[in-house]
């Protein structure tokens, strides 16, 4: 008999005495059912004593690429440091879910297990740590919280030899101090390198593309883009447009006073580089 | 009575060798008419002995225990093939201990009346320690046991020379004051690990002398591990006079202890010496470790390096004091001084002093000091690529270590170092492999 999986794809269950069995017909192959990744209801958060977000809500699917845009200071940053768990934030009420699970009790560390993922507008220095150091012990304390062994060293060094020519990144680069004196590109670069090494499930690009020449653009976007499939979501806060030429969004909000005050695809993000934000934040 | 009365009631005049019996005498009589030195004393201004003082020591030991292989084994450094030295509450352990050809020791009290020595005794013995401080008179005065090792010219010793000082009192605190003499000769080069331990937790203060001569192009390195029970106390003095085209290095790992005071002297006797010293001291609690560290450039074209880094929580003290003396002979030398702290705590304090005289005019003398807290956004960084706090803050705590730490030589030293290092960070991980 023919039945749907919870991937919503169909299937031709038989029966025999012993056990079941599932039939997959290639034909019948349909396109899942999206599920909802990035699920933020009515979120309101505070650093000190001013609100920044006063009741954010979005859905991101998986498969989707949303960007959020807007003028300063209405709460980009505070959104991405506020998913990712940053203790300067405090959440006075609405809710974060990931895949449906509740993050907002999660420390930044659990919500990178869950697989959240923030690229830093400003990455920071870490002196005496390498990059390559950096990433392996970032990728075994996941497993670690997963209950898996370490990552196999040999496997390891393939799948660090595979991302970083995904990112163009010299090896010699990789061995060097994580941040420490490296350009503006060449820190965006090593965030995508570290999110290809990561694989999260829901990415938070955090203005990606501040410092970055066009080529050193090309260069993270199509990254990101080779990193994206079904199976997980991408968030892209930005201030231009530019970016969005090589990272096509799905949707793109408009961000003013702590709140998506517009939603629309990504010709949106054409009209604001045209028209500013004016006209819809009065 | 007091540790200083009981001391000159103790005191004998009973060396066979008569330039010993002299230093004893000399270096009591100092003793006597300074006393031990207190907070008044410049030098001693940020550490006091008021408390470690306070014990009853018993002077000589009465009786050494039994000490089995198995007990010692924790205090070696696993996984390093070398020559062991044991002592146990100052008493030789020549079943536990290891003899080579590859040079040559001898008992202090046997090399003080082995007439072959008798140069040593009279050039040598004392010549870099006497009136330095009280309490290396002290040390000269009553010094019974230790080593006088030989290294002979253009001999490389294949393997590290482990010398283990253990205390092993179990009714009443132990005053110890092993005495070292180190003779490297010409061409000649030799690693040492140093390390002295306590078996119990009964009060010990370990007042040690050891006295190093680098002969012409030879290469000496010294690894001290300083990682005692709470309740005992060291006051170390280590001098170590280079000749010319000599390349010396003391590491100083000082983890644990009530109270380290560390005094390691450099003398730069001859031109193209490098003197290297490195540091790290982690503590917590009340410990307190005080590093006064002198390089004296008294030859041209010579260079030091020292990088001493100090990480301190509860209410642990870190003292770091660098002289470096430039006589005006010594043109074109290069002096290098890093002394970097991490306060974990509001109650920890680190009291930091660079103290440079330059008398010669075409130096490079470089010094810094550097004093902070952890860095919160490099956590939240860590954190949000999945790293735990607590691994997080060891990863950044032993990254600002690293520079101390690569330097070492002998690869088992460095994993036991990291190991020690990630114990005391509250982390099981293996540093080693982050390199």
């Amino acid at each position: 008999m023919e039945k749907v999986d919870n991937y919503g794809l169909s299937y031709q269950e038989t029966k025999t005495d012993k056990e079941k069995s599932k039939t997959y017909h290639i034909d019948k192959f349909q396109k899942p059912k999206a599920r909802t990744m990035l699920k933020i209801e009515n979120l309101h958060a505070k650093v000190e004593d001013n609100d920044i977000l006063k009741g954010l809500n979005i859905e991101v699917k998986a498969g989707e690429v949303h960007a959020i845009m807007g003028p300063n200071g209405a709460g980009k940053s505070t959104f991405a440091s506020v998913v990712a768990g940053n203790e300067n934030y405090e959440v006075t009420e609405g809710s974060i879910t990931l895949e449906g699970e509740d993050l907002t009790e999660l420390d930044p560390d659990e919500r990178a297990h869950k697989g959240v993922f923030l690229s830093f507008q400003y990455p920071v220095e870490i002196p005496g740590v390498s990059v390559t150091n950096f990433i392996k012990t970032a990728i075994n304390a996941k497993r670690k919280a997963q209950g898996l062994e370490d990552m196999p060293a040999a496997e390891m060094l393939k799948k660090i030899k595979e991302k970083s020519a995904l990112l163009e990144i010299k090896r010699d680069f990789l061995s060097r101090s994580l941040n420490e004196g490296f350009s503006g590109g060449e820190k965006k670069r090593n965030e995508i390198f570290q999110m290809a090494m990561l694989e999260p499930k829901l990415a938070i690009l955090d203005e990606t593309d501040s410092g970055l020449d066009i080529d050193a653009l090309r260069i993270v976007a199509n990254g990101v883009n080779k990193l994206k499939s079904d199976d997980n979501a991408v968030v892209v806060i930005t201030h231009y447009q530019r970016l969005l030429d090589y990272i096509v969004p799905d949707y793109v909000h408009v961000l003013a006073d702590g709140k998506i005050v517009k939603s629309g695809g990504k010709e949106l993000a054409l009209e604001l580089e045209e028209k500013g934000y004016d006209w819809i934040v009065k | 009575m007091s540790l200083q009365d009981k001391l000159a009631a103790a005191f004998q005049e009973n060396s066979t060798n008569a330039a010993v019996q002299n230093h004893k005498k000399e270096a009591f009589n100092a003793f006597a008419q300074q006393g031990f030195p207190t907070t008044k004393d410049e030098e001693w201004k940020y550490t006091s002995l008021r408390n470690v003082l306070k014990n009853e020591y018993g002077i000589a030991p009465a009786k050494t225990a039994d000490v089995s292989a198995k007990s010692i084994q924790p205090y070696l450094v696993s996984g390093v093939d070398s020559y062991k030295l044991i002592f146990v509450d100052g008493v030789f352990q020549e079943t536990l201990s290891d003899e080579s050809d590859e040079f040559s020791v001898q008992l202090l009290s046997k090399a003080i009346e082995d007439s072959k020595n008798n140069e040593i005794f009279k050039q040598q013995y004392n010549s870099l320690a006497k009136g330095v401080s009280s309490l290396s008179d002290l040390n000269t005065a009553f010094a019974q046991e230790g080593v006088l090792i030989q290294v002979a010219k253009s001999k490389v010793v294949s393997k590290p020379i482990e010398i283990l000082y253990l205390a092993s009192g179990e009714s009443s605190a132990l005053l110890l004051q092993p005495r070292n003499l180190i003779l490297i000769a010409e061409n000649a080069q030799a690693k040492f690990i140093e390390r002295h331990q306590s078996l119990t937790d009964i009060a010990t203060f370990n007042n040690v002398v050891t006295e190093v001569f680098v002969g012409k192009n030879a290469i000496f390195d010294l690894y001290k591990i300083q990682n005692d029970k709470e309740n005992a106390s060291l006051v170390d003095a280590t001098l170590v006079a280079q000749e010319k085209d000599t390349v010396a290095s003391v590491f100083t790992f000082s983890f644990g202890g009530k109270l380290t005071r560390n005094n390691l002297s450099f003398f730069q006797n001859g031109t193209g010496c490098e003197s290297n010293l490195n540091g790290v001291t982690i503590l917590e609690g009340d410990q307190l470790v005080d590093n006064h560290t002198l390089v004296a450039h008294k030859s041209p074209d010579c260079t030091s390096n020292e990088t001493y880094k100090g990480i301190y929580g509860g209410k642990a003290t870190g003292v770091f004091n660098g002289k470096v003396i430039v006589d005006q002979i010594a043109q074109r030398i290069n002096a290098y001084q890093q002394n970097d702290s991490v306060l974990l705590s509001d109650t920890a304090t680190i009291n930091s002093k660079p103290q440079l005289e330059i008398f010669a005019d075409d130096v490079k003398c470089s010094h810094g000091c550097t004093i902070g807290q952890l860095d919160k956004s490099a956590l939240f960084y860590m954190q949000q690529r999945g790293i735990p706090p607590k691994e997080a803050q060891a990863l950044l705590m032993f990254a600002f270590c690293a520079d101390a730490v690569e330097d070492i030589k002998i690869p088992a030293l460095k994993q036991k170092i990291n190991t020690m290092v990630a114990d005391k960070l509250g982390v099981s991980m293996d540093f080693d492999e982050i390199e």
